[in-house]
């Protein structure tokens, strides 16, 4: 168990550096001085070399990258060309509106996906299966952004229930703030729902024709308590690895959902970075995203041993 | 001498017949190949010229003359889909492509080494499954500006660790088999086994794969020309259409509907026709059914 925990952890370590130097060489590769770029192009050149000796430009590459990856260790990712402020202050701002709608989107797939799978396989083969892998075939081909689309037209422009978008601030209040999350929510959550949902339905399906589920059966339990306390715990697995790519799949779609309803999160804080050429904006957020889908997959990982108890008497 | 090893179910007449009884292959087959089609006749007509702009047709709602209706320059949706579908496809084609030549090999090669070889392409995976497609689009475009070009790119690169795992779990299950036993004792080297016993094998699951990835990357495109990292105008694409249109819900909400079916319709399509193959090909997975 032990072992196990120490090299899931270890190979995460080693990808989230693996990754913090190719997101620090794309850095290097883009031309452009971003001392330069911050003075303007009326700048001496004695001007721009002493403000490169003080952003510690001319260091050697290795010095300049244990700097920088020293920096993302307290949360110091440089400035902004364009803000001049702290990175970390705009990604503050900003992570209050991507995460919560992530989240909710992550949980909201997870309610909707986990009982419908349940549902297919217990009925597999029949109509109501039938039906729901259906749906759910249909739900798997709809681009998020589009559902996001028509979720604006059909309750924004037609019913006028809800805002086509923009974010309040949760100073003005918790209701009006999640008011305004429910839509891009929804548009995250349903096509995530949909893979989640076939995934669950064929790890039931493989589970309940194991020997152990008949002999449960057989000695009396009756087919709910088989189902929750035999069945769903061992489908669990893979369930689990879906649950964890989907994260980084949510919160890239976040991304491009921010944009459609114009959401003040960390999505549309990377397209204004990248048409205003704020480079250290724009690596810094791929940086804690990536951060974000490494520790996510480590969690998985991790919580194979909690499920499986297999995992943990191994060594 | 090559040693085959066919299963006896699998002749090909027997393939034939269940393809033609299997409702998911048949249906993602058709629409597949309707796709396709339009997108080959939109090289040669399309019922209007997507590149003229006539102002004084502008947002005209669905008519005999305009099937799916006009955008805000006067072009004719139901033209533009067309010549999108023909950009979707090659994105994704291409795509698919990249993912196929790099994941493959290394993945065949993992499996075939096994060890420390094994153990960096694995690791050299996980660091690529760390940068969701959208994440090294937005990366790309930040080092060599938009285009569709990039769009290939970015998603290329994250198909790669794909094909890579399925094609080294695939060979992982043919290297233990006796045939290959057979082939190593005709004194053959673990590469030309790899081509002419392993790779022949797991074709099956690479080409379910092949359909998946395929829709997956005409969803990444879509999402890449919406966000306007992918397909730049004017060359119409299905994501950039949706962009146009999302202003324009209350005038003209069929310049969203009619491009977003296209997308659905097309991905459909390819989802049945991956599973269609896996039910006829694949014996395990039929009886999951």
């Amino acid at each position: 168990m032990t072992a196990y925990l120490l090299k899931r952890l270890a190979i995460a370590l080693i990808t989230l550096v693996l990754a913090s130097m190719v997101v620090f060489a794309v850095l290097e590769i883009i031309p452009g001085d971003p001392a330069r770029l911050m003075l303007g192009m009326n700048a001496s050149a004695d001007q721009v070399e002493l403000l490169r000796n003080q952003m510690g430009l001319n260091a050697p590459l290795a010095a300049r990258y244990l700097h920088w990856a020293g920096g993302l260790l307290s949360l110091d990712f440089g400035r902004s060309y364009t803000y001049s402020v702290p990175v970390i202050d705009l990604i503050r701002e900003r992570i209050v509106v991507s995460l919560p709608l992530a989240l909710i989107a992550l949980a909201l797939s997870t309610i909707i996906a986990i009982p419908v799978g349940l549902f297919s396989a217990g009925r597999h083969g029949q109509a109501g299966d039938t039906i729901a892998m259906g749906a759910a075939q249909l739900g798997v081909a709809v681009p998020n952004f589009w559902f996001a689309l028509m979720l604006i037209y059909l309750f924004a422009v037609w019913l006028r229930l809800v805002p086509a978008g923009g974010f309040p601030g949760w100073s003005a209040g918790v209701w009006p703030a999640l008011k305004s999350l429910v839509l891009p929510a929804i548009a995250l959550a349903l096509p995530q729902a949909a893979i989640l949902a076939r995934v669950t339905r064929s790890a039931m399906i493989d589970v309940l024709s194991e020997d152990y589920i008949r002999t449960a059966r057989a000695k009396g339990l009756p087919y709910r308590a088989v189902l929750w306390r035999h069945a769903l715990r061992n489908a669990m697995i893979p369930v689990l690895t879906i649950l964890g790519l989907q994260f980084a799949f949510l919160l890239a779609g976040t991304i491009i959902i921010e944009n459609v309803f114009y959401l003040p999160g960390l999505g549309r804080l990377v397209f204004q970075a990248i048409t205003q050429r704020d480079l250290i904006v724009v690596e810094s957020v791929v940086m804690l995203l990536v951060a974000a889908v490494i520790a996510v997959n480590l969690l998985v990982d991790l919580s194979y041993a909690v499920v499986d108890p297999r995992l943990r008497s191994r060594q | 001498m090559t040693l085959r090893f066919d299963l006896p179910e699998d002749n090909f007449a027997d393939i034939l017949v269940r393809a033609f009884t299997n409702r998911s292959f048949l249906t993602g087959f058709v629409i597949t190949a309707l796709v396709a089609a339009v997108a080959i006749v939109s090289f040669f007509w399309t019922p209007f010229d997507v590149t003229r702009l006539i102002i004084a047709d502008k947002t005209q709602a669905p008519s005999p003359a305009h099937w799916f209706g006009t955008d805000h320059f006067g072009r004719d949706i139901f033209s533009m889909i067309m010549v999108g579908a023909r950009n979707s496809i090659a994105v994704a084609l291409v795509a698919v492509g990249i993912g196929m030549g790099v994941g493959v090999p290394l993945g065949a090669l993992a499996a075939a080494r096994g060890g420390i070889v094994d153990e960096a392409v694995m690791r050299l995976n996980d660091l690529v499954f760390a940068f969701p497609a959208l994440l090294s689009a937005i990366m790309i475009t930040a080092i060599f500006g938009p285009g569709a070009l990039n769009a290939i790119i970015a998603i290329g690169i994250f198909n790669i660790p794909v094909f890579a795992r399925v094609a080294r779990a695939g060979a992982l299950a043919i290297w233990p088999r006796e045939f290959i036993l057979a082939a190593r004792a005709a004194g053959k080297g673990k590469a030309l086994i790899t081509v002419e016993h392993v790779l022949p094998n797991i074709v099956t699951l690479l080409l379910v794969q092949g359909t998946i990835q395929f829709a997956l990357g005409i969803l990444a495109e879509a999402g890449l020309s919406y966000v306007g990292l992918g397909t730049q105008p004017p060359m119409p694409s299905w994501g950039r259409m949706l962009f146009d249109a999302q202003t324009r819900m209350g005038v003209a909400p069929w310049m969203a509907i009619f491009p977003g079916m296209a997308i659905v319709v097309t991905v459909l399509g390819l989802n049945l026709l991956g599973d269609g193959i896996a039910d006829i090909l694949d014996p395990k997975s039929r009886r999951q059914r």
